[in-house]
């Protein structure tokens, strides 16, 4: 017997699909900026869902936060301040690039595809240790990972520092 | 049918679409944001490809989640980069157009 929260959880994780594809194909064929954008956090807010799906609760919220909340916004920022209004809608010539485009894609798309489908079979590991929790995500970020954990904290700082100094002064500035 | 979030490849060709997205608007787009939406896209599916092995092939569950955080980490550092990128090259050009940096080109 099948119980109707289970239906439902199955039902959702589809709609997070179709979510993550539409605003795929939004944030790409968008003619205005603002709409690619918009379409990005569509797109990000369904693969959140997948993660949930996939056993973490803990890197839904963190994409919500940093790719939604922050990311996002920092893009809308992005196009406020660096184009003027009549910039913003992008020539959407169909010309030669999105003929390439499409070939390109299509062909890494449908590579991966084929060999997911057709040439490995994955096995789940034999022996596992910890678990989902977020405890064991701090322990191993303080012991296992201590390194990559203080080396991330000093891209960030750098990016900050960085963007800081290139964008000093204002947008009518002279160099 | 009742258990199809649990199956590996669903995951992984979404990832494939999102990459296949990405490489698309990278190609298409002329503008600096246009392709920093594409990058995002691709990031994502990378990170949603460390989270699927996470849980369905990993011996240790932590190990794709902290990937997969600083995947994050990486795409918010980028995006603060590009868009002060994207205002020092309007004060230099005064054109947010991509094409018209040409002054390297001989």
């Amino acid at each position: 017997m099948i119980a109707y929260y289970q239906i439902i959880a199955q039902i959702m994780f589809v709609a997070f699909i179709l979510l993550t594809i539409v605003g795929a194909l939004l944030a790409v064929n968008a003619k205005i900026l603002m709409h690619s954008v918009l379409g990005l956090a569509v797109c990000l807010l369904g693969v959140a869902g997948l993660y949930f799906y996939l056993g973490s609760i803990f890197l839904t919220l963190m994409q919500i936060m940093i790719y939604v909340g922050a990311v996002c916004i920092v893009l809308v920022f992005g196009i406020m301040v660096g184009f003027t209004p009549n910039e913003s809608a992008e020539k959407n010539d169909i010309g030669r690039n999105t003929l390439l485009g499409i070939v390109a894609s299509g062909i890494a798309g449908l590579g991966l595809v084929v060999t997911i489908l057709g040439r490995t079979s994955w096995e789940a590991a034999a022996i596992t240790i910890g678990d989902f929790s977020i405890e064991w995500i701090g322990e191993s970020l303080l012991l296992k990972y201590c390194l990559a954990f203080e080396l991330i904290s000093v891209v960030l700082l750098i990016a900050i520092v960085g963007s800081i100094i290139l964008a000093k002064g204002g947008r009518e500035e002279g160099l | 049918m009742i258990t199809i979030s649990n199956n590996l490849n669903i995951y992984l060709i979404l990832a494939a679409f999102l990459f296949a997205m990405g490489l698309y608007g990278m190609i298409r787009h002329k503008t600096f944001i246009g392709m920093l939406v594409s990058t995002e896209l691709i990031l994502n599916g990378a990170g949603l490809n460390f989270m699927a092995f996470n849980k369905f092939t990993a011996p240790d569950p932590a190990t794709g989640q902290i990937i997969t955080l600083f995947i994050m980490g990486i795409a918010a550092a980028e995006a603060a980069i590009v868009v002060s990128f994207i205002l020092a090259v309007y004060r230099k050009y005064n054109t947010s157009d991509p094409e018209s940096l040409k002054e390297l080109i001989g």
